[in-house]
């Protein structure tokens, strides 16, 4: 492990712990989701991004990880959101615009 | 040694947040929310552990919690979509 490694593994720890507070703090779903998905999924980027820097032989094995989480962790929290919003989860305050609610009515009507 | 220890106090916290809101939220929807967090965080976790220890079996396991994690949310999010 070097210096440049720790760096990385640390400011990967920070958005970890970021979002965690994030998802603690917020005040609905919605933006919860939004907290804790976005921020780990950085967070894992640069922890990887650093055991990389710490074992170069690891690459391509690390680089498979990266890709799959780039390409799942998104898709599995808008599912999640999706799905949420179709079982009637009200967000916080009044929302300025849903362009969501037509869409879906039309579609349960047929 | 003391970064590895900062490094493993701040994904602690993180792990200590999600599991308070998988305890208190009020809906299913956030307790999978943080069910998905802590299984990310846990795989970089892993990731970790393989470049301190020097085996690279554990970036398999890293690699196959990714997988099962994910289809753990997808799986949860299509049983409970529609149930008002």
């Amino acid at each position: 492990m070097n210096t440049l490694s720790y760096i990385l593994i640390i400011a990967g720890g920070i958005f970890y712990a970021t979002g965690g507070l994030g998802l603690l703090r917020m005040p609905d779903l919605y933006t919860r989701a939004q907290a804790g998905t976005k921020a780990t999924t950085l967070g894992t980027m640069l922890t990887l991004a650093g055991v990389i820097a710490a074992r170069p032989e690891w690459t391509l094995k690390i680089l498979l990880i990266m890709l799959f989480i780039v390409a799942t962790n998104p898709v599995g929290s808008s599912t999640l959101i999706r799905s949420a919003y179709r079982s009637g989860v009200k967000p916080y305050g009044v929302p300025v615009v849903d362009e969501l609610e037509d869409l879906y009515k039309k579609e349960d009507e047929q | 040694m003391i970064l590895q220890i900062i490094f493993f106090v701040l994904l602690g916290l993180g792990l200590v947040f999600a599991a308070i809101r998988l305890a208190v939220g009020p809906t299913a929807f956030d307790r999978v929310i943080s069910l998905d967090m802590i299984n990310i965080i846990i795989t970089g976790l892993l990731a970790v552990i393989a470049a301190l220890k020097g085996d690279a079996m554990y970036l398999d396991i890293a690699l196959v919690f990714a997988v099962l994690a994910f289809l753990e949310t997808i799986v949860f999010a299509r049983f409970m979509e529609g149930k008002k």
